[in-house]
């Protein structure tokens, strides 16, 4: 099904030209299995990857979750190795070095140089692990890139229940977890558990990561899981509306970016990553014509 | 200083440090109920490390510490504490409420469940953020405040859990002169009204000299405690430093460390500067 959704999008041209009736445009989109399945695996991945995002840029653990997914780019690639699902070496792979990060808690300056070291082996151990499957580099490529169109229906309930872990975490963990992250030795002076929460968080993180990668794949997880909550950070003035925001972000491209593909046979993944970085820049722009404005008239 | 209550802290013989190794040792000290006492000393002296043992996030290396009547235990709901170099960086897309709230029940599971309509702040945070001068900018961005703004709303923070100790670890650091005075005051002020005791970490005597009662002066591996006029005195401090050191007062009654020309005993001076303290800003 994943091959030859692919296949079928990348080798037949436009697979549907641009009509203005959106709306006969969108049924026709939606009467194929393959791409009901994108929507709803975006949906989740969007909304997962929105929340979390939100505490990734909040505690400044960019690096950790970029490291995480090609962390899990070996998991992925041993898996198909041995012949198993990516998935499952994904969640292996993604928890078990979550664990590692998170229990070096949140001083900066040891955490990324760690990070650093065990992101290249794991790189290293990914390079083999493909030279050791002899199939096409298919596999490899949509592990890197995201395959969002190749998710089945069995993928979607796994999706889900992983979606579903991952906000139950988040929610378990809320406040303490806002706590720590502006305020570490505050927190840590009213007894909140500072190391647990921080393992605890990048376990999330990896469960978020291994599930967003099947949309955006391991190289652009950070469209999803860091540029909507960047956006959302400098537009908002709560966590709660944060969060909001984020979802909004990552929803909106990942929704839009699969309708663009409809039209043109472009990686979706490219799609996706390109609207939330439009929004990023605008948002950017914004905020500096705003203040420059508002200098401009405290000068006047 | 009330009569009738018991000692907020109690300290005998005490040393402090970490790694097993004594910064300071031989402490003996005790802090009143509603009292003000400053914690001087140079940079490395200790003082953030006695702020941590008052805190029980560190042992005591000898000694004995009483805190509210029994030994220092992390998450006591009656200590409030803002530690030293916060500037709010991850807390931006905060508003003030937000942040105050964490010091309510940041340290509680899950969401704060809504019973109350949804505008509405717990009493606690309101009481808090007046108390600190802070309620007219609470709903605004962190973002968009100033370092004194930040400042109250940490102090709010620390307030909002009703404690009866205050532990504020340079709370004057990020702010000019005007402002360390205000915020002094404001502290002060609160400690009045809600009989607090406070113990404030400070470089420099002056902006606190009209509201302590006591200085604690930490330096040289040493503690020395009592008023300023007894205490920021060239003989006292000559004795913690290991090496002559002068105080000069001028017009107004500030007190300013002058010495060391050479580094003497103290491993961590600053400079070969002649000022130590107090400088004129």
């Amino acid at each position: 099904m994943s091959v030859a959704a692919r296949h079928l999008l990348a080798s037949a041209g436009p697979v549907s030209n641009f009509s203005w009736n959106l709306l006969a445009d969108l049924r026709q989109m939606l009467g194929y299995a393959f791409m009901r399945n994108a929507f709803e695996a975006g949906a989740m991945v969007a909304v997962v990857a929105g929340v979390v995002g939100y505490f990734v840029v909040l505690r400044r653990t960019a690096f950790a979750a970029h490291a995480l997914s090609h962390i899990g780019f070996a998991g992925a690639a041993g898996a198909v190795a041995v012949g198993v699902i990516p998935l499952w070496g994904l969640l292996a792979f993604c928890l078990t070095s979550g664990a590692v990060i998170g229990g070096l808690g949140q001083r900066l300056r040891e955490r990324d140089t760690v990070i650093g070291i065990v992101l290249a082996f794991a790189l290293g151990l990914g390079a083999l692990f493909i030279s050791l499957y002899s199939g096409s580099s298919n596999e490899a490529i949509s592990i890197l890139f995201g395959e969002i169109l190749g998710v089945s229906t069995g993928d979607l309930s796994l999706t889900l229940a992983i979606g579903l872990i991952t906000l139950a975490l988040v929610a378990a963990l809320y406040r303490p977890l806002l706590f720590t992250s502006v305020d570490e030795d505050v927190a840590e002076a009213r007894r909140v558990p500072v190391r647990m929460v921080s393992v605890v968080f990048m376990m999330t993180v990896a469960l978020a990561v291994a599930i967003s990668v099947q949309v955006v794949g391991v190289l652009l997880i950070f469209g999803l899981m860091v540029t909507p909550a960047a956006i959302a950070e400098r537009v908002c003035r709560s966590p709660g509306q944060a969060m909001l925001v984020g979802v909004a972000v990552a929803l909106g491209s990942t929704w839009l970016g699969l309708a663009i593909s409809w039209y043109f046979a472009y990686p979706v993944s490219f799609f996706i990553i390109s609207i939330s970085f439009v929004v990023y820049v605008a948002v950017r722009v914004a905020s500096w014509a705003k203040e420059r404005a508002v200098r401009a008239m405290a000068v006047a | 200083m009330t009569a009738g209550h018991a000692p907020v802290i109690e300290a005998r013989g005490l040393a402090g440090g970490y790694g097993g190794r004594a910064v300071w040792s031989g402490a003996d000290f005790t802090v009143a109920h509603g009292e003000f006492v400053a914690v001087l000393g140079p940079n490395g002296a200790g003082k953030s490390t006695l702020l941590k043992m008052l805190l029980g996030l560190l042992p005591p290396l000898a000694g004995e510490l009483r805190v509210l009547g029994s030994s220092p235990r992390r998450g006591s709901a009656h200590i409030g504490y803002v530690p030293q170099g916060r500037n709010l960086e991850a807390a931006v897309a905060f508003r003030g409420v937000d942040l105050v709230g964490l010091g309510l029940d940041g340290h509680r599971w899950g969401f704060r469940v809504p019973t109350r309509p949804r505008r509405e702040l717990p009493s606690s945070v309101t009481e808090a953020l007046e108390a600190a001068g802070a309620s007219e900018y609470a709903r605004r961005r962190i973002g968009e405040m100033s370092g004194g703004e930040r400042q109250r709303l940490m102090l709010a923070q620390a307030l909002v859990s009703k404690p009866q100790l205050l532990l504020l670890d340079e709370p004057f650091a990020n702010l000019d002169v005007r402002h360390q005075s205000v915020m002094a005051a404001v502290v002060a002020e609160v400690a009045v009204e809600q009989s607090l005791s406070v113990v404030l970490v400070a470089h420099d005597i002056n902006p606190l000299r009209r509201v302590v009662d006591r200085v604690c002066y930490v330096a040289g591996g040493g503690v020395a405690i009592g008023t300023p006029e007894e205490v920021v005195t060239g003989p006292v401090l000559s004795r913690l430093y290991g090496g002559p050191v002068e105080v000069l007062t001028d017009s107004r009654g500030r007190r300013f460390v002058v010495g060391l020309e050479e580094e003497t005993a103290h491993p961590h001076a600053r400079s070969r500067a002649s000022v130590v303290e107090g400088a004129v800003r």
